[in-house]
């Protein structure tokens, strides 16, 4: 009965044809092309080793490499303390707590820049309480730290999220046998807990990692003097107009990000077989 | 139950990145009505920036939903019916399918932007018109429309429903109308919440794509802050909030209701 007819080959390849056309003439073909662009400026093919080569491409592919890692560690320290004390405590205003914490998943990086302006930019909150309390004004906005504050503000919600689904499929009869057996909070929680995390810390970090990489409206709006990739990209394009070099750097972007998030996904795939 | 000084300190800690994610949002909310930013709100509480907000920008805002509804449409039109092949035909080939269609989510959004200007670009009417936002949007939210659609026709009794309605006599568009789709309805939900959502906040590639003449909620962001004075953006953002929140409110709301029934299903 389920043996595939020839119309129904006919009948699925019609239902998925216009998802597959779609996909085609509005990403893979112009990506295809893309590459290609970043191959036809006056360098040819070594556009794609002037990030490597160039100093000023070099300095802000390292400038972006280690601040989203710097993010992403930060990141997962952060959520997972907070993310296991919200899925294992009950009290009032709790709902309240999760909530705030994953509305700013939707800002988009130009309105998370311009939030950490308002908290730490020349008119900025904190501004404003370190001149009382010191009187030095302390302004953050607009350097590394202004920059770190405002990935660090998108990652949070989407790592305390991952962190508390995964925290409640956690099998607490393991916590509970460890308890019993004498085990320390500190070694249930290096033994126990953040074993049976690891799959899903690997993934969320290896998303956070990308999505910093790729950053482009937070440090738009900061408009910072360090130029992270995505802003170089940018300037290249538009203030330039050297299309090869934005196409070629583009490119190089979308394979680091791509490669790290499938090493993650084998990566955090093996632990959850060997976990089985 | 007593609570221990652990559970104080990581209160404390949970508090205070709460803090961090909040009181910027308060703070613009408040920029947003305060008549000078600079002098503090003992200038005085205003609704002008909000009105002045709405004269200049109120095009982006429509903009906008228009283009996340019709984003919706078309990542269901096309999205659902692919869904339902992927989880019909397991094999190598859907496997590599699957992969392609999330690589513009992974890969960042400058470099989609950049690969629709180039190749579509020379088509001027196309170019400038908003459909060509719609098309940058519709291939980053695609996979979220696919996914949660996905997972639903993947469990257990579909099949075998749409087996019996076969065996009855009723042929695919019968069975696809009355059987598939009422049973996956949760999942084109939390798929189009999800895509509305994205899109109405999508910046990376609409950025790059946009005219000045197809200028959405986010791209009019950008251009309020770089340009206007601070009570204008931040009034600007107040707007936002005021779509993005209840849309989040009603994915958590969705979601927990689903987990809800799953829970009670896996007891019974």
């Amino acid at each position: 009965m389920s043996a595939r007819a020839p119309s129904a080959t006919l009948l699925h390849g019609a239902l998925i044809a216009p998802a597959a056309a779609f996909f085609l003439a509005f990403w893979l073909l112009p990506m295809v092309r893309l590459v290609g662009v970043g191959a036809s400026g006056p360098l040819g093919v070594s556009a794609y080793w002037a990030v490597l080569t160039n100093a000023n491409y070099f300095r802000s592919l390292i400038y972006t490499l280690s601040l989203s890692a710097i993010v992403t560690l930060a990141t997962l320290v952060i959520s997972t303390i907070a993310g296991l004390f919200l899925e294992r405590n009950r009290f009032p205003g709790r709902s309240l707590l999760v909530a705030t914490l994953t509305f700013p998943l939707a800002f988009p990086g130009v309105v998370v820049g311009f939030l950490i302006i308002l908290l730490c930019g020349r008119q900025g909150v904190i501004g404003d309480l370190t001149k009382w309390l010191t009187g030095e004004k302390l302004v953050l906005a607009y350097s590394l730290s202004g920059l770190f504050l405002g990935y660090l503000y998108f990652s949070i919600p989407r790592v305390i999220l991952t962190v508390m689904a995964a925290a409640e499929k956690l099998d607490h009869a393991l916590v509970e046998a460890a308890r019993t057996l004498g085990a320390s909070p500190w070694q249930i929680m290096r033994d126990v807990t953040l074993p049976a995390l690891t799959p899903a810390l690997i993934s969320s970090g290896a998303i956070c990692f990308a999505t910093s990489v790729g950053a482009f409206g937070t440090a738009f709006t900061l408009a910072t003097n360090i130029t992270v990739l995505p802003m170089v990209i940018y300037g290249e394009f538009t203030n330039y107009a050297n299309f090869p070099i934005a196409a070629a750097l583009s490119i190089v972007l979308g394979v680091v990000t791509w490669v790290v998030l499938a090493a993650a996904r084998s990566l955090a795939g093996n632990t959850v077989a060997a976990a089985a | 139950m007593k609570r221990s000084p652990g559970f104080y300190a990581q209160l404390v800690f949970t508090l205070l990145v709460c803090a961090f994610l909040v009181v910027p949002m308060v703070l613009s909310i408040a920029a947003g009505v305060t008549t000078n930013y600079f002098v503090g709100i003992k200038s005085g509480l205003t609704l002008k920036w909000v009105f002045e907000v709405w004269e200049l920008y109120s095009k982006t805002i429509f903009l906008s939903l228009g283009i996340a509804i019709a984003c919706v449409a078309c990542t269901a039109a096309i999205g659902v019916p692919a869904a339902y092949v992927l989880a019909r035909r397991q094999g190598r080939m859907t496997r590599l399918i699957e992969e392609l269609i999330v690589l513009p989510v992974a890969v960042p959004g400058l470099a989609t932007a950049l690969a629709l200007i180039q190749f579509w670009g020379p088509l001027a009417q196309f170019r400038t018109s908003w459909s060509f936002i719609l098309v940058g949007h519709v291939v980053f939210t695609l996979p979220f429309m696919v996914r949660p659609v996905l997972a639903l026709m993947l469990t257990g009794g579909l099949r075998d429903l749409e087996e019996a309605a076969a065996t009855l006599g009723a042929g695919f568009a019968q069975r696809f109308f009355t059987v598939v789709l009422p049973n996956v309805k949760g999942g084109v939900l939390a798929g189009a919440l999800m895509v509305l959502t994205l899109s109405v906040g999508e910046f990376n590639i609409t950025w790059m794509l946009h005219t000045p003449l197809t200028m959405t909620l986010p791209v009019g962001l950008a251009d309020s802050y770089a340009s206007m004075r601070l009570e204008i953006g931040s009034a600007y953002t107040i707007i936002f909030f005021l779509i993005i929140i209840p849309l989040l409110l009603a994915m958590q709301y969705w979601n927990n209701m689903t987990s809800m029934d799953k829970r009670k299903g896996g007891a019974s």
